[in-house]
């Protein structure tokens, strides 16, 4: 074993202007300037980093800035961050389509790239013709594609249309045939881009399948982009969290999944009034996870949601609880104060109100808790602005793994201890 | 050549830099992609008369229109001798060279344009391309060459004023350096125009103007004094003179000048083959 990569402050500047005559100039400034006067570059003191929504005094952005971190053979490694954090970039000079502005990776054997839909398909070719085309892009001989051909035709799928040009196939098709090519490659390193969002269902689970078997039983390293968290607690073993062209985690790949999705969208505490002062309102709400800081939280441990609410007018029917709600705000579960003690109302004051979720009852997923302390029937005081938000993980343990947890779309959200036992039953009954 | 590979430092199979050294070059990656070189030719031939009635016919009518044009322009209305030969074979001898030299210098220069979709996701040797357009021309090299011999066959029937003689036998050579010829200005323009693109409108106005510089529908010996320099400064004619003086027996066949287009040849070969090299890494920027 040993490190099979090893990026070395890697920077990546891109000139946000359009190529015209103020290229030519700017080109034979910085000529004159490196070439005859032998000086630094001046355009590339003057990068900015990349935040998308801020403008920017300079034209030139910095798309990676000193990336520096060794991969090992074996390892799965997911690269996560938001839109423009400068993973495709990463990823692109690792695969050589473009060139690093400093800095220098050395590589250790063959790297095939999966990095877009049908990378390298022609529309006119069968299938047949593009599995040998993009082999052969991607480095294989005619030998090795026939000896995988079969193999990837079947993981593939496509067996009744191999012979059909592939302008008629679906795009999930077309998907299905490229990964099987590049999987069935066998490079020392694949790297993956976000092709598995494409797919089908069925797809993704055996396509990551086969690259959990591609590290595993061959010690193959792989390289994995993806917004889809789950898929990369699943795969990869290592995570890096990149933003803004900078590398701000490298680990393992639970805690980069929790650091990422962390720096997203949560929040975890809210303290002021929410409601009428004169009446009813809320004064602190917050959502914690016992031994985990931060908004995200492990499947395998309890989730503790605790209120403070003032009582200023005694109501007859009184309604303190919250709603659980899924990133998509619909509602998924109700709990309240009077839900064992048959309650119906509180006296005048200050009442801490405190739930515990069990651990294993979440699915993966981000939450949205909508407090609701209410007048039944008639009038509810809280409003959004004391909701807070959290996600769940699967648990180190791995536990959490029953749900089908790729699919973007989740079949199931609440796991219930429904069972009521298992029991041997005897070969002679 | 200083391929990547014979560098190893500490075990590294290679490395991946901002700048690469002009000799850093690795011929060994492109014959170990010569399959996609093959698959790139099948593409080229699958697709370019796909969904056409006359197929690969085109490769025979396309020609054999421009032999009637030129029998009407060069032979009727400018008189332009063809010493003594039959026009049609005449003009097909120079179309059969220099369409092969505008198809290999066409594939060479668009390089990077039409293939920018692909380049821009998958690394592979970026010669493979040009050169997969050599093997790709010489397919349709090939077929217009039994046209040629058709054409030849009929004419020698009723006249017997020519015949071919033992430099015929320099036809692979002249074809591999009108190849190469194409191939390497084309890649100089390719390089200099990935992103400027202001030269690319300029060559194509450019290459027909170089038609005319080379012995393509006049033999050499027809043409003034005062312009003889000129015409025989470009390195392609010597190659159409020695193919025509082997098919017929009449022009001039100038050890002299082949050897001038051959070193001509090799210098911008070599040339244009670094700056191409220099400049793959960072087109995608750019386009």
């Amino acid at each position: 074993m040993g490190a099979v990569l090893q990026f070395d402050k890697i920077s990546k500047l891109y000139s946000l202007r359009q190529v015209g005559t103020g290229t030519l100039s700017r080109d034979l400034t910085r000529w004159w300037v490196t070439t005859v006067k032998k000086q630094e570059d001046p355009f590339l003191k003057i990068g900015e980093t990349n935040v998308h929504g801020q403008k920017g005094e300079s034209e030139f952005v910095w798309a990676l800035k000193d990336v520096t971190f060794d991969v090992e053979q074996g390892d799965v490694v997911g690269i996560i961050g938001k839109n423009g954090s400068g993973k495709s970039t990463l990823l692109k000079i690792l695969s050589r389509i473009t060139s690093p502005t400093t800095g220098s990776i050395n590589v250790k054997g063959r790297i095939a790239s999966l990095l877009e839909v049908g990378t390298g398909f022609h529309d006119d070719l069968t299938g047949r013709d593009n599995i040998y085309m993009n082999g052969a892009i991607l480095g294989m001989n005619r030998a090795e594609v026939n000896r995988k051909f079969d193999d990837i035709v079947g993981f593939s799928g496509v067996e009744r249309y191999i012979d059909t040009p592939v302008k008629r196939y679906s795009s999930g098709m077309k998907v299905r045939l490229g990964f099987a090519v590049a999987a069935f490659l066998e490079p020392e390193i694949l790297i993956v881009d976000e092709v598995l969002a494409v797919g089908d269902a069925e797809f993704q689970k055996r396509a990551i399948g086969k690259m959990q078997d591609i590290s595993k039983e061959n010690g193959r390293t792989v390289l994995f982009v993806s917004h889809n968290m789950n898929s990369v607690l699943q795969l990869c073993n290592r995570g890096i969290v990149l933003n803004e062209g900078q590398m701000v985690y490298d680990g393992s790949s639970q805690d980069a999944v929790k650091k990422y999705i962390g720096s997203l969208t949560s929040k975890t505490f809210f303290e002021g009034t929410d409601g009428n002062t004169n009446i009813l309102y809320a004064v602190r709400t917050s959502v914690s996870s016992p031994g985990e800081g931060g908004s995200v939280y492990q499947s395998s441990s309890p989730i503790n949601i605790e209120m403070i609410v003032e009582v200023v007018q005694k109501i007859g029917s009184l309604v303190i609880g919250f709603n659980l709600l899924s990133q998509y705000d619909y509602p998924l579960a109700r709990a309240d104060y009077n839900d064992v003690s048959q309650l119906h109302s509180l006296e005048p004051g200050r009442y801490r109100v405190s739930f515990e979720i069990p651990p294993y009852t979440l699915a993966p997923g981000t939450y949205k808790i909508a407090f609701d302390v209410a007048e039944r029937n008639r009038k509810r005081y809280t409003t959004d602005k004391s909701a807070l938000y959290f996600d769940v993980i699967t648990g180190s343990d791995n536990f959490g793994h029953v749900f089908p947890d790729i699919t973007p779309k989740k079949l199931s959200i609440v796991h219930e201890k429904w069972i009521k036992g298992v029991e041997k039953m005897s070969a002679d009954s | 050549m200083a391929s990547s590979k014979a560098t190893p430092q500490g075990g590294w199979d290679y490395v991946i830099r901002p700048e690469r050294r002009w000799f850093d070059m690795d011929l060994r990656a492109i014959w170990a992609y010569r399959d996609l070189a093959f698959m790139y030719v099948k593409r080229n031939f699958v697709t370019l008369y796909k969904q056409t009635i006359l197929g690969p016919m085109w490769f025979v009518v396309q020609p054999v229109m421009t032999i009637i044009i030129y029998m009407f322009i060069f032979g009727g209305l400018a008189g332009i001798s063809t010493s003594g030969i039959p026009q049609p074979l005449f003009y097909m001898a120079g179309i059969l060279l220099w369409n092969y030299f505008t198809d290999c210098f066409g594939a060479s220069s668009n390089v990077f344009v039409t293939n920018a979709n692909v380049f821009g996701k998958v690394y592979f040797p970026r010669l493979i391309v040009p050169l997969s357009g050599l093997m790709s021309g010489l397919l349709k090299l090939g077929v217009q060459t039994m046209l040629f011999v058709a054409i030849y066959v009929w004419c020698r029937i009723s006249n017997n004023d020519f015949s071919a003689n033992w430099s015929l036998l320099l036809f692979p050579v002249l074809v591999g350096m009108t190849a190469f010829h194409g191939f390497s200005w084309g890649l100089l323009v390719s390089s200099l125009t990935y992103k400027y693109r202001d030269l690319q409108l300029l060559i194509s106005f450019v290459i027909q103007l170089l038609m005319y510089a080379t012995p393509v529908v006049y033999p050499l010996d027809a043409i003034p004094e005062k312009y003889t320099l000129v015409i025989s400064l470009n390195p392609l004619s010597p190659i159409f003179e020695a193919f025509k003086y082997g098919c017929f027996g009449t022009g001039v066949l100038s050890w002299g000048g082949l050897a001038y287009s051959m070193f001509f040849l090799l210098v911008t070969l070599v040339f244009s083959v670094l700056v191409f090299n220099r400049v793959e890494r960072h087109f995608m920027d750019c386009v």
